[in-house]
């Protein structure tokens, strides 16, 4: 089933296409990656999807309704959960009240102040910052931010997660554990877009991949076809193109 | 014997505002001594114009004027960091409000009239210019108090053909049990905003706007309305201290005194505890009313000074600075039981 769908979706900056004209869907319970090179548009799209901004022209539909031109904080309750590039965490917050956050406003159904600290928790564990709960979030290491954008965001309990870069600037070990906590959210049953540069992981935990360029879709289709795909490798991959195999 | 009282009222008045940050707290010491010695100290501020005569009250309501401005003004700007001017506005408002209908309700009904009429103007004015950040909100809303005063003032001198007008005047001790509930029930505001939800959201606005409003904050809504509480606090006190000043004029209620001063109080005691601005207030207020008749033209200059020092010498405000302090000194005490973890 198709959760979100966007339809000649669009954005000018100026006289400047950043995203030109794109039609892309995601499936229910897919891991979707969004790769290209520098300015290809990509955070730009999810700043489309998440009501940052407001495609023009373009339709975004979310389970066939359409969810263009509705608040940030709506499409958040809706079941849309971001992180983002640059982190974007409440730094002189501890850890833990970042996450509680998401969790008593995140949801359009109430939540009590007691289930929200047992979500809150139970998100640190799962991401792995319990240890670090109560210490401000500006004090955590970069690959600890990023993976408390991935904890708040879930606790805003999305449907579909949209992860901007989480793997960016981490060592090949964190690269790994990162990757093997994409994997788990999938196994929770949320469907996730995710941005990144890292091939080896987008590679290894995509099922499908849209390559942007110039703010246009050029590639769309399985890690394999995409990592075959002349126009891409020319476009981005290069000499990276067999960096998945 | 009148240095006592200013004593015993003004560590009441601090008390009071740390007894509230006490019950926010997860641990909780010393259970009977906290709550008992808040009664206490209620009841001493309650009884005060009793056994305080002359002065002392009048001096007291003052001091307890600013307290109220300062944190109804960080009820809002605190967490957010918007840095609103617009305090004098909301203030004039009720001073204008009891000017107005002052002679035909009685009190309680005109100073809580004056906080609505104040919370009304700030859920209009945050509508439109909440959306600016910085610099610009801060001009904007000291914009605000020039515009209202002089709308009014034109008002008055076109449709009255007088600049100002008589207020009906109270007697020193009714004004100081009006801002006596004022200022308790301004403390349980406080404090419920402050440990409810919506005091985490505003936290989180002041934090990262944009990550605020995905993670499902509607950040234009409580912004909006929590600065209308701050401004029903500011509206209220105007239309009590009106009462107090016989005869008010659009420059004398918009004084952009009343924005700066509250905003100076707040960040000289530290604005991260609810007792922060208290102490601030406490005082900047008794300072200003000593060194006014004593150094009228230094007063202000002594004022800038202890702000810069402040702004750049204790971040936190003196509470911050304090507790500072303490930290340092129980860590220093405990170090063999740091060397074991």
């Amino acid at each position: 089933m198709r959760i979100l769908e966007g339809k000649g979706v669009t954005k000018y900056f100026g006289g400047l296409a950043a995203v030109d004209n794109v039609d892309f869907y995601v499936d229910e319970g897919e891991v979707l990656g969004l790769i290209g090179p520098n300015g290809a548009g990509k955070t730009t799209l999810f700043n489309l999807i998440s009501a940052s901004l407001v495609p023009k022209p373009g339709t975004i539909e979310y389970k066939g309704r359409n969810i263009t031109g509705l608040k940030p904080y709506k499409i958040c309750r809706m079941g849309i959960g971001r992180t983002f590039q640059t982190v974007h965490i409440f730094a002189d917050l501890p850890v833990y009240d970042n996450v509680r956050v998401g969790a008593l406003f995140g949801t359009s159904t109430k939540i009590s102040a007691a289930e929200a600290e047992k979500e809150t928790e139970e998100l640190l564990e799962f991401v792995g910052l319990a240890n670090v709960a109560q210490i401000p979030a500006r004090d955590l290491t970069l690959s600890n931010q990023k993976r408390l954008e991935v904890a708040r965001a879930l606790a805003t309990r999305p449907v579909l997660l949209l992860l901007d870069e989480i793997m960016s600037g981490l060592t090949n070990t964190e690269v790994a554990q990162a990757m093997e906590l994409v994997r788990k959210i999938r196994d929770r049953g949320v469907t996730i877009i995710m941005i990144e540069h890292v091939m080896k992981a987008i590679m290894n935990v995509c099922d499908r991949i849209v390559v942007l360029h110039h703010g246009q879709k050029i590639a769309e289709g399985s890690p394999k076809e995409i990592a075959k795909s002349p126009k891409v490798i020319e476009v981005y991959l290069g000499e990276q193109a067999n960096v998945g195999s | 014997m009148q240095y006592l009282f200013y004593a015993i009222g003004f560590l009441c008045l601090i008390y009071a505002g740390w007894f509230m940050e006490w019950l926010l707290g997860k641990e909780r010491k010393g259970k009977w001594f906290v709550p008992g010695v808040l009664v206490v100290a209620l009841a001493m501020l309650a009884t005060f114009p009793l056994y305080a005569k002359g002065y002392t009250p009048i001096l007291m309501s003052t001091i307890i004027m600013y307290v109220i401005l300062s944190i109804s003004w960080t009820i809002f700007s605190g967490p957010t960091g918007y840095m609103s001017l617009a305090t004098a506005a909301f203030f004039g408002v009720g001073v204008y409000t009891a000017a107005f209908i002052g002679k035909s309700v009685p009190l309680p009904v005109f100073i809580i009239a004056g906080g609505v009429i104040s919370s009304i103007v700030a859920l209009l004015v945050g509508a439109l210019t909440l959306r600016l950040r910085g610099i610009y909100f801060a001009m904007f809303t000291f914009g605000l108090i020039l515009l209202i005063s002089n709308l009014l003032l034109f008002y008055e001198l076109h449709v009255f053909g007088t600049r100002g007008r008589f207020v009906v005047v109270m007697d020193y001790n009714t004004i100081y049990y009006a801002m006596f509930v004022l200022f308790v029930v301004l403390l349980a505001v406080a404090y419920l905003i402050k440990s409810s939800k919506y005091g985490l959201a505003l936290q989180s606005i002041g934090q990262y706007e944009e990550a605020a409003a995905h993670m499902g904050i509607n950040v234009t809504m409580v912004k909006v309305a929590i600065f209308a509480v701050s401004a029903f606090f500011a509206g209220t006190m105007g239309a009590t201290i009106a009462t107090r000043w016989t005869y008010v004029d659009p420059i004398i209620a918009f004084n952009p005194l009343f924005s700066f001063l509250p905003v100076l109080m707040a960040i000289f005691g530290g604005m991260r505890k609810l007792y922060g601005p208290i102490i601030g207030a406490v005082i900047f207020a008794y300072l200003q009313e000593t060194l006014i008749t004593r150094f009228s033209e230094l007063y202000m200059l002594i004022f800038g000074v202890v702000l810069v020092a402040a702004i750049l010498y204790m971040p936190d405000g003196l509470v911050g600075l304090i507790l500072k302090l303490i930290n340092k000194w129980r860590k220093g005490g405990s170090k063999a039981q740091h060397a074991d973890t």
